[in-house]
């Protein structure tokens, strides 16, 4: 049993019980889908991250999911992004690829502290740096209240973001969803 | 369909111990519902009915309703036996989501304040969990649930579930995993890169770059289908949660939940929410998006071990506005946008 295990086994070349972990990336992502029975498959609003962002601009912020105010944005990053900025805190798993996130501490807050959502700027806000993360696949990043941050990828990479729907939020769900 | 609440009975009404059985094992009552186990199968009794369920299955399914503290909406340990939260309150049901039980009159609900629930099925877990068998971890990790009653488990029951504040890592908050605090990578994730980021805070910004590796987070994860909060924006949780073999209950939300297949593949079946008739079937590979309605409910299959985001509102609000049709049991984005 696992409970009863002291340590983590080496990472060797040995295929794990049940065959490697298989993630998704922008060149591969095979997709599932909905089989219906009786059902009306846009019910599910079913999508896929990878393809979404692929088809996307890059550092279009398209939603795949969303519950009331609450949406998950998925993008593709692609050369140096403009700078965002949250009244509340907003999160970002890295799905493919490596970034560097670059963080603020603007001299003022950029947003309205009711403000809904990311907020972009053209240009670096005014502040002070408060460092970097650079972030690879499967790390989560906590982009804090009111801080501005940027992304400069290494390549190309696929970020998914844990938010609040705004100004920034792209909705396509005609062209990214299952409808029949 | 019958449906009692304490305020009917006389007593209410924690578990009675009604002694133990030829086979070793407890038997107990809760209201008007009986619970007994044998050498291979669990039964529960009610004044209408009566269903057996296999004893491995009655533990998983009851491990998770105790771990989840009943989580949201319907925990359906199969197809008869369940409970529906209601967030101080808990239904104890059996046939009511049944169309044919329905039909035969022998649905059958009563509801106890949560914490009689939460005490009576922890006592019960307890006296039917043998020791080596561990209902929270893959069949391939466990011993057997079979038999005569052979010591206990009491460990295996009582693990703490992940409830992050703000996210996994940042100060004060739930702690990253390690080999030092118990949580060695699962053998079935041993190919999962454990690189972390690399974080440089400026002076006096520390404690505000917070980043993590979640997904060597979840490869340490010792446990199947058991959401954890990693990162919350308000009432948005993120809920990822390590898989492998079957989702032991059948779920069936009281508001629309999300579920982003974040490595390998799983397979939802999915029926309705009050029937069990079947409505889709859902295969989910990485990368892959979902909702899942709050009229319907669904059970996961995992072949291998996965990653899985499930993804929650908790809004207390949810629940009433859903059941009273003022939101829909879909997400609304066809028409709105």
């Amino acid at each position: 049993m696992s409970s009863t295990q002291l340590t983590s086994p080496p990472q060797t070349a040995i295929v794990p019980p049940g065959g490697p972990t298989t993630f998704g990336s922008l060149a591969h992502h095979p997709s599932g889908g909905v089989q219906v029975i009786d059902d009306d498959p846009r019910h599910y609003v079913f999508s896929n991250v990878f393809a979404v962002a692929k088809a996307g601009a890059p550092y279009l912020r398209t939603a795949v999911a969303i519950n009331q105010e609450y949406v998950l944005e998925a993008t593709r990053a692609e050369g140096p992004s403009p700078w965002w900025s949250a009244a509340h805190d907003e999160f970002v798993l890295v799905m493919d690829g490596r970034v560097t996130v670059w963080l603020r501490k603007p001299t003022a807050p950029l947003v309205e502290p009711d403000h809904d959502g990311a907020v972009v700027f053209t240009a670096e806000p005014e502040g002070v740096p408060m460092g970097t993360i650079e972030a690879g696949r499967g790390h989560m990043v906590l982009l804090p209240a009111h801080s501005a941050y940027r992304f400069v990828p290494e390549t190309s990479a696929v970020l998914l973001f844990q938010t609040v729907a705004g100004p920034q939020t792209e909705f396509r769900w005609n062209e990214i969803c299952q409808t029949s | 369909m019958t449906q009692l609440s304490t305020s009917d009975l006389p007593a209410v009404a924690g578990l009675v111990d009604h002694g133990t059985n030829d086979h070793g094992y407890g038997v107990f009552g809760l209201g008007s519902f009986t619970f007994e186990r044998d050498e291979y199968f669990a039964t529960v009794r009610w004044p209408s009915g009566h269903h057996r369920i296999s004893a491995d299955d009655f533990l998983r399914a009851i491990q998770r309703d105790i771990a989840w503290e009943f989580f949201y909406g319907t925990v359906n340990f199969d197809g008869v036996l369940g409970t529906v939260n209601h967030y101080g309150r808990v239904d104890v049901c059996a046939g009511r989501f049944s169309k044919e039980h329905q039909a035969a009159g022998m649905a059958h609900t009563e509801t106890f304040p949560t914490e009689v629930v939460a005490e009576a099925f922890l006592t019960i877990a307890d006296d039917w969990t043998n020791e080596g068998f561990d209902p929270f971890v893959a069949p391939r990790e466990t011993g057997s649930a079979f038999g005569r009653k052979n010591g206990s488990n009491p460990e295996a029951l009582r693990r703490r579930r992940v409830t992050a504040e703000r996210m996994v890592g940042a100060p004060g908050d739930e702690p990253l995993r390690t080999d030092d605090n118990g949580h060695p990578v699962n053998a079935a994730f041993s190919d999962v890169p454990q690189d972390e980021p690399v974080v440089r805070a400026e002076a006096g910004f520390a404690d505000e770059l917070v980043a993590f590796n979640l997904f060597a987070y979840l490869s340490r994860s010792p446990v199947t289908f058991n959401p954890s909060v990693v990162s919350a924006c308000r009432d948005s949780l993120a809920c990822p949660t390590t898989e492998e073999y079957i989702l032991p209950i059948i779920h069936g939300n009281d508001r629309v939940e999300w579920f982003i297949q974040l490595s390998d593949e799983m397979v939802w079946e999915i029926e309705d929410g009050a029937t069990g008739a079947k409505r889709a079937t859902v295969v989910m590979k990485a990368g892959d998006v979902s909702a899942m309605p709050a009229d319907i409910r669904h059970q996961g299959y995992s072949p291998k071990r996965s990653m899985l985001l499930v993804w929650e509102n908790a809004s207390t609000q949810l629940p009433d506005l859903i059941a009273s049709g003022t939101l829909p049991s879909h997400p609304d984005v066809w028409s709105a946008r």
